[in-house]
């Protein structure tokens, strides 16, 4: 411990604002030896386990598949593939409880294992990565369905990808697990750091950073010294482990980016902006599997902890994996067991039922007693006594945030910044009237999108509106002008309609010439766009230019238009 | 197995309103006992009248209004008004004019407005204020601190005058009573005499009145302790006791024999109480850090301005209404650096 504190001092560090001292409560769960969970008869891969576009299914209902075989790739830029954990068959493809907020069901495919886990054929292992491109690490990593462990699951390649405007200089792991309870993170490092180390060394490699910073809070000492160890056998300099004071939320993105360089990530943009690139260790380490031996992700280290569970320990878990089946491996409940969450005591939330599967995005099973997680005591009204804006690690002002998010005042509360807040929790945490405080800024959050949508919707109504009425007046007014014409030549008729017929028929005739002469010549130009005025060319341009958008704009609102 | 869905975070910490209520409520003991030893039982007298008028009258209205009762009134921000109203009032006051302002204060600018944490205007001023207008007479009628008296009220004569009026035999409201000494400062000054003069009168002690400047700095105490808990912050009572005691100073240093010197503000009338424990009250005042400075300035010069120029000798509560009001405006104007934020905004 005290070799880890010293290491604090040797490095500037710095503060963000804000933050709690939680009570840690990882011993429990790191007591037993990192193991492999037992193969499940059943896996449930969602198709949607990451941020972005879901994945589409490759495989039909019967079919044979093997351990590491893609079964859905990828649509679109942001989305990740999903692979067979194991060998087995297809047994169905439908909608089934997946783990998330709303107890939603969501399209998986189910694959009956057939108890041989035998791996499929995979792509060569790139162990010269250093001579490789980026673009191919990039796409290794992408085929590989890596998405960020940590617990946002955003599809790694894409932060692989930072663009050329955007040079990245560091590379920050993530190794903070500033959450209670959790602590597979802590326990990847502690047994298997020298992954971490080259999952840093690819990740360098793919971004052209300079150096990597590797944070991790200074409650876990045997994991610094692992790393530390690591990092000297790999004999690079450019690695660097930094123990960081436990504070909550100290393993945000961007409040680990302003301990470690005193850098903030600007408003609603990213650390690519600021030449920063963050990944979670056990990111990097999947990362390094996807890269050095060609595994996809099919599996994670899950912390199944709390006093709801008889054995608190980590297991390397096939995704897919029924957390009622990991239960079980884990001795089963206890009687105290009184609230299921996914994820943490602070962020985590709560599932309705153990029957969902482990996702890659799954870092704990937290079993919690009453004693751990009470049962939330009747909200008292807000005092405004501040102790919520003491402790926000986004600076903002809880209190009047809630104000107004109770009052459904969507334009005050995006005036008090609701969307910068990262929903850590603390706020709610220290509140003396006990107010579900992050529960009223999702909601405003989620008005606000509603409203926004709402908004260019009836915006791009307006627009087709406006231009029907701008052209049926248009309409109108040519109408006119063309019989206002016809009555003057009507009412000059008289004089000029004495000509004889026979001139009349050669006129016709000559006119039926020029005609197919002309048709002979350009057999399929569009006609009069020659002799347009000025005028008529914007109207026409106006026209495509607003079709286009319509069409854009149709294919993203979906299909209410 | 099925579980309930309960939304993050899992765990909080287990204080409460009522906890902060209690603090507030002990920080008030060594002022409220000071008080009572130098201006005698009316002091516990009106704090218990006051106490029972507030609880009751809440209940009262809670019930009307569908609420639960038990469960709002152990919050105990009801007790807390009624304290600071019982030990802002004169001693004696008449036990009607207690009941009209605690219950005014309950009522209507606490319940009214939705109850606690959505009332603009501190309710404890409020009542106050009601009567220091209505009734001017019986609310600047003080007695004289301990030291100064020479006729100190039995506990059974203080409930005889307090709830019937009559005066023990011999006693009349001229003998009993005094000027408080910023009463007395206001009416000499405006009787042209000069502050040396006044000063004079053996009313007086180190900074403000004898016995008064006491009571002032066991509130102050009070007042540490709060801060030191972190029930409040120094924002608010830095704030305006620097504004006061600056603005008196510079106006002491301009002309010394018409402006006392600034710690007689500071220790006079209710600077401590207001600074400490009123105008820190965090429902109706500022809530940002720079607003919180903007706020208690404010309400520090707007005492001195309605002390020296305004047509009351006290103003603590005055400022305060003036500045709950305009709370709201100094949040929105003094919103915090966000994260990541570079350029400021509201321009």
């Amino acid at each position: 411990m005290a070799a880890a504190r010293s290491d604090t001092a040797s490095r500037r560090l710095w503060k963000f604002h804000g933050g709690l001292h939680l009570a840690e409560n990882k011993a429990q769960s790191v007591t037993q030896p990192l193991r492999p969970a037992a193969l499940p008869k059943r896996l449930i891969l969602p198709l949607q386990q990451h941020i972005g576009e879901s994945a589409q299914p490759l495989v039909q209902v019967g079919q044979r598949v093997l351990k590491g075989e893609m079964l859905a790739r990828p649509q679109g830029y942001i989305s990740a593939p999903i692979h067979a954990p194991s060998s087995g068959v297809v047994a169905a493809i439908g909608e089934l409880p997946v783990p998330h907020p709303s107890g939603l069901e969501g399209l998986c495919i189910v694959i009956e294992t057939d108890g041989e886990d035998r791996w499929g054929r995979l792509p060569d292992a790139i162990e010269a990565f250093e001579k490789c491109a980026p673009e191919v690490l990039r796409e290794r990593v992408r085929s590989a369905g890596v998405v960020g462990l940590g617990g946002a699951a955003f599809p790694s390649s894409v932060k692989l990808n930072p663009g050329p405007d955007h040079p990245i200089h560091t590379l920050i792991l993530n190794g903070a697990e500033c959450e209670p309870y959790i602590t597979c993170d802590q326990m990847l490092m502690r047994e298997q750091p020298e992954r971490v180390v080259s999952g840093a060394h690819v990740l360098l490699h793919a971004l052209g950073a300079d150096r990597c910073l590797i944070g991790v809070e200074d409650n876990k000492p045997e994991a610094i010294q692992a790393l530390k160890r690591a990092v000297a056998a790999a004999g690079v300099a450019s690695l660097e482990v930094v123990a960081v004071p436990t504070l909550y939320p100290s393993g945000g993105e961007k409040q680990l980016i302003q301990i470690l360089t005193g850098e903030e990530v600007p408003r609603h943009g990213i650390p690519a902006q600021i030449g920063y690139v963050c990944h979670n260790v056990g990111t990097a380490a999947a990362i390094a599997d996807a890269v050095l031996q060609g595994t996809p992700l099919v599996s994670r280290i899950v912390t199944v902890t709390g006093e709801g569970v008889r054995e608190a320990q980590n297991l390397e878990v096939l995704i897919g994996t029924p957390i009622s089946e990991l239960i079980a491996e884990c001795g089963g409940y206890t009687p105290e067991v009184s609230r299921l969450i996914l994820g943490g005591p602070m962020m985590g939330f709560a599932l309705h039922t153990d029957q969902v599967p482990i996702t890659k995005a799954a870092n704990c099973v937290f079993a919690a007693s009453l004693r751990e997680a009470p049962a939330p005591d009747p909200a008292a009204p807000c005092i405004r006594c501040g102790e919520c804006a003491r402790v926000c690690p986004a600076n903002l002002l809880p209190q009047q945030l809630y104000w107004y998010a109770r009052a459904k005042d969507l334009d005050k509360v995006q005036d008090y910044s609701l969307f910068d807040c990262i929903e850590c929790g603390c706020c709610s945490y220290v509140c003396p009237s006990h107010i579900p405080l992050v529960q009223y800024y999702r909601f405003a959050k989620a008005e606000s999108w509603a409203r926004e949508q709402e908004r260019s919707k009836s915006d791009h109504a307006r627009q087709r509106h406006q231009a029907r009425l701008q052209r049926l007046e248009r309409l109108e007014k040519e109408r006119k002008a063309r019989l206002r014409r016809r009555k003057e030549d009507l009412d000059k008729a008289p004089s000029t309609e004495r000509s004889s017929e026979q001139t009349k028929q050669a006129a016709i005739r000559a006119a039926i010439e020029r005609a197919k002469a002309k048709k002979a010549a350009q057999p399929v130009q569009p006609r009069n766009v020659d002799t347009l005025t000025p005028e008529q060319r914007e109207q026409i341009a106006n026209v495509e230019a607003r079709r286009r958008g319509g069409d854009r704009r149709a294919d993203t609102a979906g299909r209410e238009e | 197995m099925e579980f309930p869905a309960v939304s993050s975070p899992h765990s909080a910490l287990p204080n409460r309103v009522s906890s902060v209520m209690l603090r507030v409520i002990l920080a008030l003991i060594p002022g409220a006992l000071a008080m009572t030893w130098y201006f005698g039982w009316g002091v516990v007298i009106n704090m218990a009248l006051a106490t029972v008028v507030a609880v009751a009258s809440e209940a009262l209205l809670l019930r009307l209004r569908g609420r639960p009762v038990t469960a709002t009134l152990s919050d105990l921000s009801a007790v807390v008004t009624a304290l600071l109203f019982a030990l802002a009032v004169p001693p004696l006051l008449p036990w009607w004019l207690t009941v009209l302002g605690i219950g005014f204060a309950i009522v209507v600018a606490k319940q009214l407005y939705g109850g606690l944490g959505y009332n603009p205007f501190n309710p404890a001023m409020a009542g106050y204020v009601l009567l220091l207008i209505s009734y001017p007479v019986e609310m600047t009628a003080w007695i004289p601190p301990i030291i100064l008296n020479e006729h100190v009220l039995t506990l059974s004569e203080t409930l005889r005058v307090i709830f019937t009026g009559t005066l023990p035999a011999g006693l009349t409201w001229d003998a009993l009573s005094m000027a408080t000494p910023l009463d007395a400062m206001r009416t000499n000054l405006d009787l042209g005499h000069l502050i040396s003069e006044i000063r004079e009168s053996p009313l007086w002690g180190d900074f403000g009145g004898r016995g008064w400047e006491w009571v002032g700095n066991w509130y102050f105490l009070g007042g540490i302790w709060l801060i030191y808990k972190r029930v409040i912050s120094w924002h608010i009572p830095g704030a305006m006791l620097g504004a006061l005691l600056l603005l008196a100073m510079i106006f002491h240093l301009l002309d010394p024999e018409t402006h006392p010197f600034g710690l007689f503000h500071l220790f006079s009338g209710g600077a401590m109480l207001g600074a400490f424990f009123i105008a820190t009250d965090p429902v109706s005042a500022a809530t940002t850090p720079r607003g919180k400075l903007i706020y208690g300035a404010s309400i520090g010069a707007l005492v001195f301005i309605i002390r020296t120029w305004g047509g009351y000798p006290d103003a603590v509560a005055f400022a305060v209404l003036l500045m709950n009001m305009a709370a709201p405006t100094i949040d929105y104007y003094t919103q915090p650096r966000v994260f990541g934020e570079t350029e400021t905004r509201n321009d």
